[in-house]
């Protein structure tokens, strides 16, 4: 959520149980404004938290006058001291695909991923040192994976100029009540992986400027999104259930939205099971 | 008036307006012979060209040449205008055509190129008017060009027709001075001549069958006339046109005056398309959308209104010490500063529910226990202990209710011996004996629990847990709906519906994570020995008067300075075991068919760790630590208190400072398991008979088989004659 709104926004999330101590608030107004001057950002956002087990790991991260463009992620124990992350690679991705379990809060700590392996590779490769992950490069692929699995925005709140960045809408005056709680009036904010499988009949309703996402309708498996007004029905939240923590707010009638993700940073991989 | 010019005005009038020129033909002379214009219109239509000072007065003559061909030079249609003065009484005569030229007039005022569509019209009529005199033929084209000027200029004064006339005169200088007409408000009516008469094609004030016959304007000015009659071409798909688009564009950013309008154009632009259909849909939505959530509002307003109403003069006397009402808004406070907690109005609002839950129901203590959240709503729940004798008739309406189960089973039973020769066998399977579940006030039913969505709502009380349920559940790994009688879908079945998936969870959380500082409680004198079977024997404790604060820093140092003071539940889903095949021995008795042959291995007692055990002995997860303890703060450190998570249910979190601390728990109701959830297999396919040699098949002896025993046979048979034989004769000799 933006580094503007957040002691407001941060109210409207704590529905599900997640919010920050007023001393991490008070912070965090101070450190993400100082991020935005000295990395020279067009735009700060608070991400998230991610609980370790000896500490959390709270998340920022910085965008430029495109949207859509690549984001920097930063980190820090504290709110008040940030470590740039380096960008999610393929690569990061695929080595710690493997691992599992709580995130323990501490940057530098080294998982063994040869566990799996045997005895020979382990050999060979303690020697080269390549195997021993650090938690920060877990953390990388981490915020990586849920902010495209489950970072959503709401349709129309962005809009793809004809020359590709993408800009907020300033049009953009809210979902209203009845469109806030179906779940096609969402998107996905990363590449869209279904764009071109919709029918010409959908298409046709379509706005190419603002229908450039994939929508959650098609999410795999059906029922991972939980909407529900709040507040007396005056707000919609989504909690994911794929990523259990990821809280999604929006007011309808207004421009107000925002999402956060305040867990443990690990898949819920039994969702099948529990729906 | 159209006296000198006799051809044009019937022409100009030809269609629609025909009736209203004939009115303002004769309107005309009069009015208009106001000051100049009898004296003018003749003169000027001598005279040329459209680049002549605004006042000259011999303009009118020349504006029906270049007014038609350059839609620009509409200037010297404006001298028209003052012909207008004339019309003017009658156009306001002709209220017909007003209001059809009135929609037009607003957006005129300050901008001269965005005539609306029946503005070019409107000049013409009146326009032709003034021009048909000097303009033989070239009536029709001389109020399209002037529309655009007239609007700016028309006033409704015919006073000012001297005025009128000198600026009509103007011509191109009108054009370019759009602010000179001040003496010319823009006019309403605009004469007879309609945009739909057929002498004047539509949007086309080039085109017109006369065309040949006008002289050649000037280069420019046919240029900005072909410009803008390209800007009027109606689109083929939305039926819009670019100029009356721009012309609405501008009016709205000269209305509005955003901030860089240049770089938001876009967006402007759609708004207007978008503003064209906006209108009708208004109406439908407001009324139908939001009432649920005035209702829902209307319910928290109750929620204050009730506290003020009812309490008025009692509270202040009796409740205020004893009240069993907690104090939500302290807690939240202290679990604020650990980051953990719902918003400070939620909070608010469940203290209220609270309030009234407390209010409406006998209770000895309440505690806000938590929220657990659902895919469709979510549930805030109350611990809650009745006051002695409170519960019981519950108890005993739930006892009637199984006795007269019973006794229905008996007849049946009854009924059933009489059949018994032709019912097929009975199966000789006897379901596990039931584990009871525990009493109220003891073990996990220690506590009641209340349940509501939101606060406002109404509570919910949960019915008791047993033990089946507890051990299914905890085979079971499912999402809350927030729907109390939503069935649950699972495999093993759920023996219950979600109020009873719920009970058992909250009951399971309590158990594992409701903990207190080493020393606040401590077990009652009451209670002799500690060596009682089983280390089952504690299972109350009581506040200790004596309890010694634990300084913040040791209650996170190390773990063995908290305790859990909910009992553990065993395996079988109790707090204190029992035995179930004892139980069934009570039953035999009365029972007919229960046979005690076949006894089964006598269940092992089951042992847990007794009351109040220190947090260091809870089993790690992993090499995860089953609990992550903090400070809030690191910054004020003589000010923090001491945070606990829960690793093994994430979002059961406690605090502690001084003698305060609590526990609540915030999250989905799930046990955090670092393994992957895999449903118990179906049990192995049952054998249905017991297989024996009555039963199993055997090959049928082959003929070779056959023969050789019937051989054998005869041989037995023959070897036994034999002997007989031989028996007998030794008997004769025997004789002898």
């Amino acid at each position: 959520m933006d580094a503007e709104s957040l002691p407001y926004a941060l109210d409207l999330v704590a529905g599900g149980g997640g919010r920050l101590s007023s001393e991490k608030k008070a912070a965090l107004r101070a450190s993400l404004l100082l991020l935005r001057r000295d990395y020279r950002f067009e735009l700060v956002r608070f991400w998230g938290r991610i609980q370790g087990i000896r500490g959390p790991y709270y998340i920022a991260e910085g965008l430029g006058a495109d949207r859509a463009g690549p984001r920097s992620r930063l980190y820090s124990l504290n709110c008040v001291e940030w470590s740039l992350l380096p960008p999610a690679t393929e690569e990061m991705i695929t080595q710690t695909a493997g691992l599992k379990g709580r995130f323990q809060g501490d940057p530098s700590y080294e998982y063994d991923s040869t566990e799996k392996k045997g005895e020979e590779n382990e050999r060979i490769y303690e020697e080269e040192g390549v195997p021993m992950i650090k938690e920060e490069i877990r953390l990388v692929a981490t915020i990586d994976q849920i902010d495209k699995a489950v970072g959503i925005i709401p349709r129309s709140a962005f809009v793809k100029t004809p020359l590709g960045p993408v800009h907020e809408n300033r049009n953009f005056e809210g979902l209203s009540l009845t469109e806030a709680k179906k779940l096609n009036s969402y998107f996905h904010f990363t590449e869209p992986v279904n764009l071109k499988n919709r029918t010409l009949l959908q298409k046709a309703d379509l706005d190419p400027s603002i229908d450039f996402l994939d929508s959650l309708e098609h999410d795999i498996p059906k029922g991972s999104w939980s909407i529900q007004l709040e507040r007396g029905g005056s707000m919609v939240v989504l909690r994911s259930l794929l990523w259990p923590g990821l809280t999604f707010y929006h007011i309808p009638m207004t421009k107000q939205h925002g999402y956060i993700y305040l867990g443990t940073g690990e898949k819920n991989i039994d969702l099948p099971f529990m729906l | 008036m159209a006296d000198p010019s006799g051809d044009p005005p019937p022409e100009a009038q030809a269609s629609p307006a025909s009736g209203q020129s004939s009115e303002q033909l004769d309107q005309g002379p009069p009015p208009g012979q106001g000051p100049d214009q009898p004296d003018q219109e003749p003169p000027p239509g001598q005279e040329t060209p459209p680049a002549q000072a605004p006042y000259q007065p011999t303009q009118p003559g020349q504006e029906p040449p270049p007014g038609q061909g350059t839609p620009p030079a509409q200037a010297p249609y404006q001298p028209t205008q003052p012909g207008q003065g004339p019309y003017q009484p009658s156009q306001t005569g002709q209220s017909p055509y007003e209001p059809g030229q009135a929609p037009y007039q607003p957006q005129q005022p300050g901008q001269d190129a965005t005539p609306p569509d029946q503005a070019p019209y409107q000049p013409h009529q009146p326009g032709q008017y003034a021009y048909e005199a000097p303009q033989v033929g070239q009536g029709p084209y001389q109020p399209l060009s002037q529309e655009p000027r007239r609007s700016i200029y028309q006033t409704y004064a015919p006073g000012q027709e001297p005025y009128q006339l000198q600026e009509s005169r103007g011509s191109l200088y009108q054009q370019q001075e759009p602010m000179l007409g001040p003496y010319q408000p823009f006019v309403p009516g605009h004469g007879p001549y309609q945009p739909h008469e057929p002498g004047y094609g539509l949007y086309q004030p080039g085109y017109s069958p006369y065309e040949d016959e006008i002289p050649d304007p000037e280069p420019r000015a046919l240029a900005i006339q072909n410009a803008k009659a390209y800007l009027m071409k109606s689109s083929t798909k939305s039926g819009l046109n670019l100029y009356d688009h721009l012309a609405h564009m501008l009016t709205k950013i000269l209305d509005e005056r955003p901030i860089n309008a240049v770089d938001i154009i876009e967006n402007i632009s759609k708004d207007v398309k978008w503003a064209q259909f906006q209108k009708k849909m208004d109406t439908l939505h407001d009324e139908h959308e939001m009432l649920p959530t005035f209702e829902l509002a209307e319910k928290y307003k109750a929620l204050f209104l009730k506290g003020t109403g009812e309490g008025g003069d009692q509270e202040p006397e009796e409740e205020i010490t004893d009240s069993p009402l907690p104090n939500v808004m302290e807690t939240a406070f202290y679990f604020e500063q650990a980051g953990v907690g719902l918003s400070m109005d939620e909070n608010y609002h469940i203290f209220l529910a609270l309030k009234q839950l407390v209010s409406t129901q006998p209770i000895q203590t309440c505690r806000f226990w938590g929220k657990i959240l659902g895919l469709e709503m979510n549930y805030i729940v109350a611990e809650v202990e009745y006051r002695e004798g409170e519960e019981e008739e519950e108890t005993e309406e739930e006892e009637v209710i199984e006795e007269g189960g019973k006794e229905g089973s008996e007849e049946k039973d009854e009924e059933e011996d009489e059949e018994k020769e032709d019912e097929p066998p009975k199966s000789t399977y006897k379901p596990p004996p039931v584990v009871p579940k525990e009493e109220n006030r003891t073990g996990t039913n220690k506590f009641i629990y209340f349940v509501c969505n939101e606060p406002g709502k109404p509570w919910v009380k949960l019915p008791p847990v047993t033990p089946t349920q507890i051990v299914a559940a905890r085979k079971i790994k499912k999402f809350f709906t927030g729907r109390l009688d939503a069935p649950i879908v699972s495999y093993p079945p759920f023996p219950g519906n979600e109020a009873n998936y719920l009970r058992v969870q909250i009951a399971r959380i309590s158990a594992g994570t409701q903990i207190s500082p080493l020393g606040f409680y401590q077990f009652g004198e009451e209670e002799g020995d500690e060596e009682e079977e089983g280390g089952a024997g504690r299972d109350s404790y009581e506040e200790n008067p004596d309890f010694e604060t634990i300084s913040v820093m040791e209650l996170v140092d190390s773990l063995s300075n908290w305790v859990h003071h909910v009992q553990n539940i065993l395996m079988q889903g109790r707090c204190s075991w029992i035995n179930p095949s004892q139980k069934s021995e009570e039953e035999e008795e009365e029972g007919e068919e229960e046979e005690k042959a076949e006894e089964p291995d006598e269940p092992q007692p089951e042992v847990g760790p007794p009351l109040l055990t220190p947090l260091s002995e809870d089993a790690e997860i992993q090499n995860i630590p089953p609990w992550t303890s903090q400070l809030s703060t690191n910054l004020v450190p003589q000010y923090a208190i001491a945070v606990l998570q829960s690793n093994l249910w994430p979002g059961a979190y406690s605090y502690a400072i001084g003698k305060k601390f609590d526990n609540i728990y915030l999250g989905w109701g799930h046990k955090y398991s670092p393994e992957n959830y895999s449903p118990s297999m179906p049990p192995p396919v049952q054998t249905e008979y017991p297989s024996g040699p009555e039963i199993t098949e055997m090959n049928d002896p082959t003929v070779e088989e056959e023969q050789a025993l019937k051989a054998a046979q005869e041989e037995a048979l023959a070897a036994a004659e034999e002997m007989d034989e031989i028996e007998e004769e030794e008997d004769e000799d025997e004789d002898d």
